[in-house]
């Protein structure tokens, strides 16, 4: 514990595992919020933006030009679902049921009981608010493929050993 | 390599580091409401330094935050305080890692920085900087970490902010993932606090630019590949011993690539991204030499790639490289603003060692009775080098780095015996692409999401 306190490298954020990025482009534990961006199974012009609280579990989901999804008025629909699944992908189960103070008693957490751990409380539905900057976060996320790579050293990444240490 | 000499203590580092530790503390704490028994910490790196020219100038830094007081800029000239102790620190571990190498060292002195450019920026990121100064890590909260988000989208376009807005993009990433602050069970301390001023002497301008102070030309041979990844960006550093053409000393030299990346590209993603601009990158997967010709480079020996200067040459075996050529290369002092310890990456080679692994998987490399403990966290995933193969080497090339007060050495390449053949495992094998079939696969995936990404930036962000 010392020793972490005490490290210029200490690793303060697990590293993410890859994942298939076609259903779910984006996900991400912010804001208090599970949420991010799922692709419409029927039109490629779409997305939904969809979220899930911390703590209560209010739900939230509507396309990116903020129709309300027609999945998600009573219950989690299924982009919330598949949201958590690739959260779990991304974070491990562990990680966002952490997050979401979900508590999943007896067991090792999985996508599966964190959903239901969630939907059995009956949570309510959240207002779509969220979804703007949720969706330009998205966006300024796509731009970071935009800039150009460079050969101008950067020292400051010596703080930033790799992220999926294999050896 | 002398390793009875990593193992004994350092003078003054303690007492040095014990005041870097209480400045640390207060800013764990916040400056704007000092806790009691943390208020003492700017105290101390002022006493640090009072030898020094900075001494009256951060005395009254010291004294305007021990009151909750501190402007700008005095935060800027405790954060100065805090970067030259660690300075000094550096210098003294480097001291000793050239006694145990026997490396031979030498400084020149950087050119002048051009104008600086976009002062708007550096202002705004150094105004959040103090904000969170003030809060503390301890006072983290959604608004104080966002706040940064503006800044760095705004310096990201700039080449030339490049360094910072990378710094301080992987540092909010951090601190958002840690808040609400309150809530922490334990703190980086620091670490962040080494991010933070770090990212507090970039925002002075010109403190970022490190200009070329000559070129290059003549053989390179590279001895492996260092990787370094937050959530949204990524650096190779090429490490090689570089041959003048002119018959003058060799010596050691780096060549770095760097890009900015979605969170989700990782692995041999990264590889993908920095690949197409370094081709220094081939070299080392094809274990071969380069022939560069004008390649500018700075006073600390980091070459200035341009994949227009350099072409590929004969084979190179790295290992060769590391027992003839190394052992006579010269090393470049860091620049002086980089002085730090996290900053020590020391290319070294190992071989005669015992091997020993506690239960925990963490190995450690043992040299006559001493010990030195092997940093295999660093090796890159999207790479052959594996636990298992250090713990069976023979000879090791690594890189020397110290943190949390000791010294370790981190794998860039290592030998072992199969069949009665010596078999090399580079970490950066898979740098400039493979054909190993785990590597095909793992490229596969990650050019699969990049592709993704792509096709939905495309379809998205243009409307």
């Amino acid at each position: 514990m010392a020793d972490w306190e005490e490290s210029s490298t200490a690793r303060v954020i697990p590293p993410a595992q890859p994942r298939k990025l076609a259903k779910v482009p984006f996900v991400e534990l912010a804001d208090g919020r599970l949420q991010g961006v799922v692709s419409s199974g029927s039109d490629i012009e779409r997305v939904y933006v969809s979220s899930v609280e911390a703590g209560e579990y209010a739900f939230a989901c509507s396309t990116n030009n903020n129709r309300p999804c027609g999945g998600a008025r009573a219950s989690f629909c299924n982009h919330i679902r598949a949201l958590i699944d690739e959260a779990v992908v991304q974070y491990g189960a562990e990680r966002v049921a952490r997050y979401l103070r979900v508590e999943i008693v007896n067991a090792e957490p999985t996508a599966q009981s964190i959903t239901v751990g969630m939907s059995s409380t009956c949570p309510s539905r959240a207002d779509t608010k969220a979804a703007a900057p949720v969706f330009s976060r998205f966006l300024r996320h796509l731009a970071y493929l935009e800039f150009a790579p460079a050969t101008a050293p950067l020292p400051e990444m010596q703080w930033f050993p790799p992220a999926g240490a294999g050896a | 390599m002398r390793a009875d000499l990593l193992a004994e203590p350092i003078a003054g580092l303690d007492e040095a580091l014990g005041a870097v530790g209480a400045f640390d503390r207060a800013l764990a704490g916040g400056l704007l409401r000092p806790q009691p028994g943390q208020a003492a910490g700017p105290a101390e790196l002022a006493d640090a330094v009072a030898g020094t020219p900075l001494a009256s100038r951060v005395a009254k830094a010291a004294e305007k935050s021990a009151a909750g007081a501190a402007s700008e800029d005095d935060l800027v000239v405790l954060a100065a305080a805090r970067t030259a102790l660690l300075g000094s620190v550096h210098d003294a571990i480097m001291a000793r890692v050239d006694e145990a190498t026997g490396r031979t060292r030498r400084s020149g002195t950087a050119p002048a920085p051009g104008e600086p450019l976009e002062t708007n920026l550096l202002a705004a990121a150094r105004s959040w900087l103090c904000d969170l100064a003030r809060a503390g890590w301890q006072g983290i909260d959604h608004g104080v970490v966002s706040g940064s988000a503006q800044v760095v989208s705004a310096m990201l376009p700039n080449p030339s902010l490049r360094r910072l807005a990378a710094l301080l993009d992987g540092f909010a990433a951090e601190l958002a993932a840690s808040w609400p602050g309150a809530a922490l069970e334990r703190i980086p301390v620091r670490r962040w606090a080494d991010l933070w001023s770090r990212a507090m002497l970039l925002t002075e301008p010109g403190a970022a630019e490190v200009p070329a102070a000559g070129a290059a030309t003549g053989r390179l041979l590279p001895l492996g590949v260092d990787l370094h990844e937050h959530v949204t960006a990524a650096q190779a550093q090429v490490h090689a011993v570089f041959e003048p053409a002119d018959g003058t000393a060799l010596s050691l030299v780096r060549a770095s690539a760097s890009a900015l990346k979605p969170d989700t590209v990782v692995g041999a993603g990264v590889w993908q991204l920095l690949r197409p601009c370094m081709s220094a990158l081939t070299a080392v997967s094809e274990g071969r030499s380069m022939d560069i010709a004008d390649m500018p480079i700075t006073v600390d020996g980091d070459l200035l790639w341009n994949d227009e200067r350099a072409r590929l040459g004969e084979p190179a075996d790295a290992f060769a490289t590391a027992r003839v050529a190394l052992p006579a290369a010269v090393a470049f002092a860091t620049a002086p603003l980089d002085r730090h310890p996290a900053r020590i990456a020391e290319p070294v080679f190992l071989e005669g060692y015992g091997i020993k692994e506690d239960g925990g998987g963490v190995l450690t490399f043992s040299f006559a009775g001493h010990r030195l403990a092997v940093d295999a966290d660093r090796v890159p995933a999207a790479g052959p080098l594996t636990p298992e193969a250090v713990a069976r080497s023979s000879a090791c090339i690594g890189l020397l780095r110290w943190d949390a007060g000791r010294f370790s050495v981190q794998p860039l390449a290592v030998e072992t015996t199969q069949k009665k053949k010596t078999v090399a495992a580079h970490a950066g094998a898979w740098a400039g692409g493979t054909a190993d079939r785990a590597g095909v696969n793992a490229e596969k995936a990650a050019a699969e999401a990049v592709a993704v990404l792509r096709e939905r930036a495309r379809r998205l962000l243009r409307k």
